[in-house]
């Protein structure tokens, strides 16, 4: 790296307490289960569990912005690393998890009873 | 071998191809790390996929997260969901910032600071490995115990009020029990594969005979999220299919629900587990480079920054996991 190394000290603290107020956040929704969020549905997912995956993702960006320091590689580094893991992931995900409901389906209208 | 020597005009950070060339404006070392982590993140997404396929497969008799991971460290018997995990979370957010501290001390060329941050993390690591390991002790042991029926579904014991019941505040002991076969106590080729639980399924049919307030629970879940009780002579008939007594978990089955609801965590926190423990031990590695001044004459700490990566991506994948299966 070419470029002078100010202290980052500050950022640092500013984004630990940044990450700990989100997972306080979290754990009291996980306790509380607020029953108004719970029962919601948007989009096939209840509201809770929005906020959940939402506060994830917002974590995940702050440490690998902050903390693995993203933020001061070049832009071509940036998206080498993090555009084929989302891309990856999200069809990854799409597959199994559409797959799963429907053997759910299956499993469910079927006569069998099946436990593996 | 350029990236070992540990003079000051070292070539740590050059390609082969010379001064000039830098491909994404980064050393050969870091991109590699960071490619490392790509494939690494990728294999656990794999693996949380996996466990999202498994859970919409079994979406309406998942085990509820909240009942099973219900300890904390000195206070027995008090149902704490949720405050150990959280604890845990904590203490890893914070050895990645120990981490980044280091990582920013070495920028400045701060040998003593880096040392003392690098002892931090591998400190917090240390204390995150154990917390898991306890974790899994209290999974392993289980609470309650519950029953499989031949078709493989597992039924817990409530009271009336829908609060669990433990095997032991109501099974009967009856005589034909058999002994555990184990080597002082049998012969030489007799052993049991597992360490008989218990009580057997007779005694548990006995005792809830004998308890006409005990109702059984099934996996199923209700419309409000809870799961289902049955009425008295529902739950006598699904007990009569009884066929094994669970308590605790393992591999093959685990008195909390789904068998792979255990399998996904053994193994998906058990991963986790093993890559925060070579982190571990890359820290110290590191730690003593530090301390013997390899990266002083070097004047680069660039070899902190690296492991630096991995530390974070550990801590990571902890929030996904945290996630996946603590609170959704």
């Amino acid at each position: 790296m070419s470029h002078e190394h100010v202290s980052n000290t500050k950022r640092i603290w500013f984004v630990f307490g940044l990450l700990s107020a989100v997972t306080i956040v979290e754990v009291i929704l996980g306790i509380y289960k607020p029953h108004a969020l719970e029962f919601t549905h948007f989009v096939g997912l209840n509201l809770l569990n929005w906020i959940f995956y939402i506060l994830t993702i917002f974590k995940a960006y702050y440490i690998v912005w902050a903390f693995m320091h993203m933020e001061g590689e070049k832009s071509s580094l940036r998206w080498s690393v993090v555009s084929p893991v989302i891309f990856l992931v999200l069809y990854l995900l799409f597959i199994l998890l559409t797959e799963g409901h429907y053997i759910y389906g299956v499993f469910k209208d079927s006569t069998i009873k099946w436990n593996f | 071998m350029g990236a070992t020597v540990t003079t000051a005009n070292n070539d740590e950070k050059t390609w082969g191809g010379g001064h000039e060339i830098q491909p994404l404006g980064s050393s050969y070392g870091k991109m590699m790390m960071w490619f490392f982590i790509v494939s690494d993140a990728l294999t656990f997404s794999g693996f949380l996929g996996a466990y999202g396929f498994s859970r919409f497969k079994f979406i309406e008799t998942w085990p509820l997260a909240d009942e099973v991971f219900t300890h904390f460290p000195f206070m027995h018997g008090v149902a704490a969901p949720m405050y150990y995990v959280a604890l845990m979370t904590f203490i890893l957010i914070f050895s990645s910032v120990t981490m980044v501290l280091a990582v920013d001390a070495g920028h400045q060329l701060k040998k003593t600071k880096v040392a003392v941050y690098m002892f931090l993390t591998i400190i917090g690591g240390l204390i995150f490995v154990g917390s898991q390991a306890w974790e899994w002790k209290n999974f392993i042991k289980g609470e309650y115990g519950a029953v499989e029926t031949a078709g493989g579904s597992l039924l817990q014991f409530v009271d009336k009020d829908g609060k669990r019941v433990a095997l032991a505040d109501f099974a009967v002991k009856l005589p034909e029990q058999r002994e555990a076969l184990t080597r002082s106590h049998s012969t030489w080729f007799m052993e049991d594969a597992q360490s008989l639980p218990s009580f057997t399924v007779a005694e548990i049919q006995a005792g809830f005979k004998a308890h006409p307030e005990v109702l059984i629970r099934t996996e199923k879940l209700t419309a409000e999220k809870k799961k289902t009780v049955l009425s008295r002579e529902e739950s006598e008939k699904h007990l009569a299919t009884a066929k094994y007594v669970v308590e605790g978990a393992n591999l093959i089955r685990n008195e909390y629900g789904n068998k792979l609801f255990a399998d996904f965590f053994f193994f998906i926190t058990g991963f986790h587990g093993f890559h925060v423990f070579s982190g571990v031990i890359i820290n110290i590695i590191i730690f003593f480079n530090v301390l013997l001044g390899t990266y002083e004459k070097r004047r680069s700490y660039e070899m902190v920054e690296k492991v630096g990566l991995y530390w974070h991506f550990v801590d990571l994948v902890w929030v996904f996991v945290f996630t996946v299966f603590y609170l959704v």
